[in-house]
């Protein structure tokens, strides 16, 4: 095969058993690889219904067919399991360099099976495969277990690992890779923690090959320029990272406050790209392949805050910024960089954290309830010090860890979890922007911005620009940026790469890497049948379309402030809308004639 | 004068596009081990340094070769591998100052970069121009000014 080395690594961690497998060719063209095909392989050999953290869960490390090639922007891999947090398949993607380095060992996915009995990690060179006793490792942090494990296999090795927050199974645990990228929504770093696995350490030496060199060329030379051309891939990016949408969300009045109880931040600004950029920003980095550099090599210099590490994305600086109502960015910086050290997800973590601040704030909770921290809005020696408890899974830290929506219920007020199936949402608020509520509330994952990015067309303008406020077509839109994203999410494409190309490119890209013939149709359904399978999965692990809505705070409490004062979301007006574009019947169940078009049936 | 491949470390992002290029265009596949160049990060700090052979005047490897295999080519100014004439005793790759003389275990060949004849497909591809190919008096130059300016404004601010 080409694109694909057409290999699949099966490893039971509780009998060490080692196996090695064919990838079958007519699975890889439909399911692409990385989201898409680790999601078939769940379907096929997990019950739904499984506890996400026993040994009957599976934890599947998949790349996509891009991985490992110079096509731009593409060196993504997917943690593909059942994710404790949401109770719903998980996906979770990452950038860095492990999952092109999984390839060049030899291997498309790695299915990880069973429990070992007591801490391990997997030190995989090329045909070689230890399972290693990490009770030295135990209880480390990300970069010392980094550097770590460095030193005692290889300095070339790549590194995927869990912190402290995964030990603990946090519902809200990241896998890190490459010390500063994480596979963060989910809570998947629990998974791997409930497996007693503290790392998966690789190093390859082999190629991954080329159908058709001469067009494969053309196709990444094309769809590079076409990124480095646009303004936002090409530019605004590298400048500014991801960060550079607090000032843009913030002036169309999106960008959600004290806990999504209003729409706009006054001094947003604070921490902005564009002030991180004049300030704490060391230099871009690229994960790997990258042509577009958003990442952020930053630096705290403040005593109080010190630190260095990569971030913030702009969900991060959001979610410890606006959302906390703080606007002090290097101690946004120093929870980012706790995360990062313990292996939490950001946007959860900032999310919980205001939802605990409004308890605080109401009253709810108290300073017995957090056991002395002051966790009110704005305080943002509280909000990083609450960070640091949670991942090491400490004080009012352990319930924080659980997430915000198994936090405001201990205390009886879930409504004030801003979730969507129990994970927080993204920094794009659901009444300012319509699409992107309609994302959150079908999204196979819960709250999450980045497997329909509406907020493209209906705030950036791109490809083109549609009304925000309107719901007209928005059930079209979101459908189609979610097909679009499993798809590109299944080749191991970054998303930032459709500031730039689209499914004709995709098609290019991958017909002449693999060999099979997409065309840009046939890309976006073989996307359709990802997201069509996925719903499945959640159907049968017993969620229903009851699911697919979104905090009554955003369907009932107009946005106060900003240029989106007075909106609430239309939700229950598109989601029928949505139904029926799907091919859905009215309780969300995908009909025969969808499953038997999509050849799921 | 002649040609030089400028690295600015300040501006590598870490992506190693530069690696897989070089792999694809001498192995016609993805495999950055077999890469002439090769990019080292430090995580903690996000700083990376692409490393290749700098094509040195008074080259230890050249010194080194017994058949004569490694050689400077008068025309270009660059140290080049007769592949024909290696025989393998990887004497290169021990006498390299900067370990960029490499052996290949699967290729059976040592891994040098050879400017890609002229055209290096490492400077072409890299994104944010760390990868440079300059002429060497006037990319010397260059360097010199950019660190002027920085001492300029360090000053500036005293």
């Amino acid at each position: 095969m080409h694109g694909w080395i057409g290999r699949i690594l099966r490893i039971d961690l509780g009998t060490g058993k080692v196996s090695t497998e064919a990838l079958k060719p007519e699975l890889a063209r439909d399911y692409i690889g990385a989201r898409g095909l680790g999601t078939k392989y769940m379907y096929d050999e997990v019950d739904p219904m499984v506890d996400p953290l026993s040994p009957a869960n599976k934890l599947i490390f998949a790349s996509g067919p891009m991985t490992g090639t110079f096509a731009p922007s593409a060196g993504r891999y997917d943690v593909v399991t059942k994710g404790p947090l949401t109770g719903t398949i998980a996906a979770s993607n990452s950038g860095g360099a492990w999952g092109p380095e999984l390839k060049y060992a030899g291997y498309d996915m790695l299915i990880l099976e069973g429990r070992a009995e007591k801490p391990v990690y997997l030190w995989i060179q090329d045909e070689k495969v230890e399972i290693r006793d990490a009770a030295h490792l135990w209880g480390k942090d990300v970069p010392e277990t980094t550097e770590a494990l460095n030193a005692e296999t290889a300095a070339d090795a790549k590194i995927a690992c869990i912190g402290p927050a995964g030990e603990n199974l946090s519902f809200i645990a990241a896998i890190m890779n490459d010390m500063q990228r994480a596979a963060g929504r989910t809570g998947v770093g629990a998974v791997m923690g409930s497996k007693n696995l503290k790392a998966v350490v690789v190093r390859g030496t082999g190629a991954v090959t080329v159908a058709d060199k001469d067009a494969f060329l053309a196709a990444v030379a094309k769809a590079s320029t076409m990124i480095k051309e646009h303004p936002v891939g090409g530019t605004g990016l590298r400048l500014y990272g991801t960060n550079v949408l607090v000032n843009i969300l913030n002036s169309v009045g999106g960008l959600p406050t004290a806990n999504f109880q209003d729409g706009h931040y006054p001094t947003a600004d604070k921490v902005g790209g564009e002030t991180l950029a004049a300030n704490q920003l060391q230099r871009p980095k690229g994960c790997f392949s990258c042509i577009i550099s958003c990442g952020r090599a930053t630096k705290v210099t403040n005593p109080k805050y010190k630190g260095e590490g990569e971030g913030p994305e702009y969900e991060t600086a959001w979610g410890f910024g606006p959302d906390c109502l703080i606007d002090d960015l290097d101690a946004v910086l120093k929870a980012n960089y706790y995360c990062n050290e313990y292996g939490i997800d950001t946007i959860s973590m900032g999310g919980t954290v205001a939802c605990a601040m409004e308890l605080f704030h109401r009253g709810v909770i108290t300073l017995e309830d957090t056991e002395g921290l002051e966790l009110d809005f704005g305080n943002a020696e509280a909000m990083v010090e609450a960070v640091r408890l949670t991942g090491l899974g400490q004080g009012f830290g352990r319930k924080l860890a659980l997430g915000s929506y198994r936090l405001a219920s201990l205390y009886g007020h879930p409504e004030l979890s801003m979730t969507v199936k129990k994970q927080e949402m993204p920094a794009y608020d659901p009444r300012a922007v319509q699409g992107i509520g309609l994302n959150y509330a079908t999204n196979n994952r819960g709250g999450c911005h980045v497997r329909g990015y509406s907020i493209s067309p209906e705030v950036l303008g791109v490809p083109f620009k549609v009304d925000k406020d309107t719901i007209d077509g928005k059930a079209e839109l979101v459908a189609l940026f979610q097909n679009l994203t499993a798809a590109l999410d299944s080749t191991g494409s970054c998303l930032f790469t459709t500031f730039g190309i689209g499914a004709p490119e995709f098609a290019e890209l991958m017909t002449s890497l693999t060999g099979f013939a997409y065309t840009g149709e046939s890309f976006v359904e073989a996307g359709e049948r990802v997201w069509n399978l996925e719903r499945l999965w959640n159907l049968k692990s017993g969620l229903t379309a009851a699911d697919d809505t979104l905090p009554p705070r955003l369907l009932k409490e107009p946005i106060v402030t900003g240029a989106s004062k007075g909106a609430v979301s239309r939700l229950p007006e598109m989601l029928p809308l949505y139904y029926g574009v799907r091919g859905w019947d009215a309780d969300g169940v995908p009909t025969k004639e969808k499953l038997s078009a999509l050849a799921l049936a | 004068m002649s040609m030089m491949l400028m690295i600015h470390p300040d501006k590598c992002t870490g992506c190693r596009n530069c690696e897989l290029a070089c792999s694809m265009e001498h192995e016609g596949n993805f495999r950055p081990k077999a890469s002439r160049i090769h990019v080292y990060t430090w995580e903690r700090e996000g700083f990376s340094v692409p490393m290749m052979c700098q094509q040195c005047k008074d080259a230890a490897c050249v010194t080194v070769c017994m058949p004569r295999a490694m050689h400077r080519n008068p025309a270009n100014g660059q140290v080049e591998l007769d592949a024909d004439k290696c025989i393998g005793c990887k004497m290169c790759v021990q006498a390299c100052p900067f370990g960029c003389a490499s052996w290949d275990f699967q290729g059976l060949q040592i891994l040098k970069c050879d400017t890609c004849d002229g055209s290096p497909s490492c400077a072409a591809i890299c994104p944010t121009h760390a990868l440079e190919w300059v002429e060497d008096t006037i990319s010397a130059q260059a360097r010199k000014r950019s660190f002027a300016a920085k001492l300029k404004n360090a000053f500036a601010e005293v």
